[in-house]
């Protein structure tokens, strides 16, 4: 077990004039399960490679317990990855492909068995452990992967994107199983994913990556209450967040003709703002509230418990579209007009030119 | 949700089997009896020579000349095959055969799978070139290098001899680039993760490329071994004798040895040079089944 520390760590990839990284600093504690989470192709993967010393490091370094791992062969760093496609060695059964590092290492035949079994006891792989990964459905050639990774009881684990080729039913189930079993074996563990609802779900904490540079690193909670800018704000949370331009004018925002009360040291003297406001931050009024914005109902998505309502300004038929989570028992039909209120306290201010929390 | 166990076992769940993929089907019978013919053409094509060799190797004699031909033997006899084993030392350009054959072949597989692995896993300064110049090795007609590899062998007095025949043979460009290739196409998430198993370079290669890599490498493997049989130009160059002669010299021998030549016995002697490779061929070609990198990447 150990602590991860990247110090302004840097890529650029040959050919690119952009750095796929761009100085991450990211401190991240022994045990601690870390989300890496953004859009695809924001240099996820490559911060992960950095760590595991698949990529090199072309600024800053990148440390392990405290030791910079440049120069360190990627045998040596202790670490273990699972890959996205499982990468397992398709010629070996099942418990081959997990004593393959353990025999590397020079473990002992018996001692190695020993450890599979311990493992696949763990992942419920015992009866599969003389198949080959060709012989095996998708999950449990994930938990394969997996298995593969703990046998060797590393300092790190290095997981990108590892339930992304399962179902959806699937990946639920796993998403518990692996914060479950990384919390049982208190391995440090940076979990690489595109998907918001796995990183709110799995991390302790959840760093945001937008095109190479980190955007923040909180708590999901944290990121969830204050995202330090729209991109943060707009990734974080499903259905999005609803983000829309207002003018100011004596601490009241004018928001799609209605006016909406801001803190005045939030907005200090900025005349425009960009205003965050989540889909359940909202209040339905009476059809004759005159405060309320008018929302002309365009869709209905109904989940059962809640229901997601899109629409927009009911006069402005190119305005932005606005998503409002309701109650089931307070479902409109599409065509319906509604009139919607934010929550006062619930209001995220953005500036409007720079898009950083205000 | 238990603390014990990453479960997700779903009985439902079906074994990502074999690929399901739909033959591509032509519509038509226009095209499918095009199909049939090209078929029936090229088995003609390739199947009468070799019923006309066998069916000769049987005949007497004067059943070879006559007119018009025999499709099977009148009297069918093994006469040929005696004097094929006997007028000539067959056994010895066999042995000879058998000799060239195992070491180049071996030489080549080992040489090719070494220089492949090298110029497409291991990084080193300067390997795009040396492929180039592997690639350009392998456009040069070896008719060309004959004439200056001749006088080499003859100075180094390894006329006649086997390593004379062996050495200047077991260059591997079309291996190394064959090879290569192949290892190319393993997919890299499976040598990083070999790498992060702390696999060396050698356990690399034998244990995760080389496995993945069986119907590439027994497809050159069999190219090889029927390419050194039949091999006749430079062991015809080099060798004066059955001491070293493969087993076709020895069949130009069986043609020249009286005036006229008899072709029952060359026609038997070329039956029983063919058979070895042709088992060799059964036996391997099994193994290039396609499909040994099924499960590794991907569901
Ligand atoms: N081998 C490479 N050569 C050139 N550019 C690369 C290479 N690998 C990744 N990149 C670039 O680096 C960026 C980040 O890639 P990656 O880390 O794979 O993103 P993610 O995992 O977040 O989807 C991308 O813009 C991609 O184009
Ligand atoms: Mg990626």
């Amino acid at each position: 077990m150990a602590s991860v520390y990247f110090d302004g760590a840097t890529r650029v990839h040959k050919g690119n004039s952009r750095p796929s990284v761009a100085g991450v600093t990211l401190d991240i504690e022994d045990g601690e399960f870390l989300v890496l989470v953004g859009p695809s192709g924001c240099g996820k993967s490559t911060t992960l490679r950095m760590l595991a010393g698949l990529e090199p490091v072309d600024g800053g370094r990148v440390l392990i317990d405290g030791h910079d791992q440049k120069g360190v062969r990627p045998r040596d760093r202790d670490v273990a990855m699972v890959f996205q496609s499982y990468a397992l060695y398709p010629n070996m059964t099942a418990e081959e492909n997990m004593a393959f590092a353990l025999r590397n290492a020079g473990v002992s035949k018996a001692e190695a068995h020993e450890r599979v079994l311990e493992a696949a006891k763990i992942l419920e792989l015992e009866p599969l452990l003389g198949r080959k990964p060709g012989q095996l459905s998708g999950g449990q050639r994930q938990r394969v992967a997996m298995g593969r990774a703990i046998v060797r009881n590393p300092k790190v684990f290095c997981m990108d994107e590892p339930l992304s080729n399962l179902d959806a039913k699937l990946r639920v189930s796993t998403r518990a199983q692996i914060a479950a079993l990384q919390r049982r074996l208190g391995v440090t563990t940076v979990y690489v994913t595109h998907d918001q609802v796995e990183a709110m779900t799995m991390g302790h904490r959840v760093a945001v990556l937008k095109e190479g540079v980190l955007q923040q690193v909180d708590t999901p909670e944290a990121l969830y209450d204050r995202p330090v800018n729209t991109f943060v704000a707009g990734f974080i949370g499903s259905p999005a967040i609803n983000l829309l331009d207002a003018t100011v004018r004596d601490g009241r925002a004018e928001l799609l003709g209605t006016s909406v009360p801001v803190e005045r040291d939030l907005v200090g003297d900025a005349d425009r703002v960009t205003l965050g406001i989540r889909p359940e931050s909202w209040t339905i009024g009476s059809e004759l509230d005159k405060d309320g914005i008018p929302l002309r109902v365009e869709l209905v998505e109904s989940l059962g418990a809640e229901v997601f309502v899109y629409g927009r300004h009911d006069g402005d038929p190119d305005g932005p579209r606005i998503t409002v989570r309701l109650a089931k028992s307070q479902r409109p039909d599409t065509g319906d007009l509604i009139r919607i209120t934010p929550v006062a306290g619930e209001l995220h201010v953005f500036d409007a030119e720079t898009g950083d929390r205000r | 949700m238990t603390d014990n166990a990453i479960t997700g076992f779903d009985p439902n769940e079906k074994p990502a089997g074999a690929h399901q993929a739909e033959a591509a089907s032509f519509g038509g019978v226009g095209m499918k009896i095009a199909g049939y013919a090209g078929m029936v053409a090229i088995f003609l094509l390739v199947a009468l020579p070799l019923f006309w060799i066998v069916v000769t190797s049987f005949k007497e004699k004067p059943d070879i000349y006559t007119q018009p031909a025999q499709w099977w033997p009148a009297n069918p006899t093994t006469e040929g095959y005696k004097s094929a084993t006997t007028e000539i030392d067959f056994w010895a350009f066999f042995r000879n055969s058998v000799i060239i054959t195992v070491l180049l072949s071996i030489a080549k597989i080992v040489l090719g799978v070494i220089s492949a692995y090298a110029l497409s896993l291991l990084r080193f300064p300067g390997r795009n070139l040396v492929f180039l110049v592997v690639i350009a090795a392998l456009m040069v007609p070896n008719q060309i290098t004959v004439i200056s590899n001749y006088a080499l062998v003859s100075q180094l007095g390894w006329r006649n001899t086997y390593q004379g025949i062996i050495i200047p043979l077991a260059g591997v460009a079309f291996g190394t680039f064959l090879m290569r290739n192949q290892f190319l196409s393993v997919p890299g998430e499976i040598i990083e993760a070999a790498r992060l198993d702390g696999a060396g370079p050698l356990k690399l290669l034998w244990r995760v490329v080389l496995p993945m890599s069986w119907p590439t490498l027994i497809a050159f493997s069999i190219i090889t071994v029927v390419n050194e049989w039949n091999e006749y130009l430079w062991p015809f160059l080099m060798s004066d004798d059955s001491r070293v002669g493969t087993l076709p010299i020895g069949l130009t021998q069986l043609q020249n040895n009286d005036g006229i030549t008899n072709w029952g016995p060359v026609m038997a002697a070329t039956v029983l040079a063919m058979l070895p490779v042709l088992i060799v061929f059964l036996a391997l070609q099994r193994h290039m089944i396609k499909g040994l990198t099924a499960g590794a990447v991907k569901g």
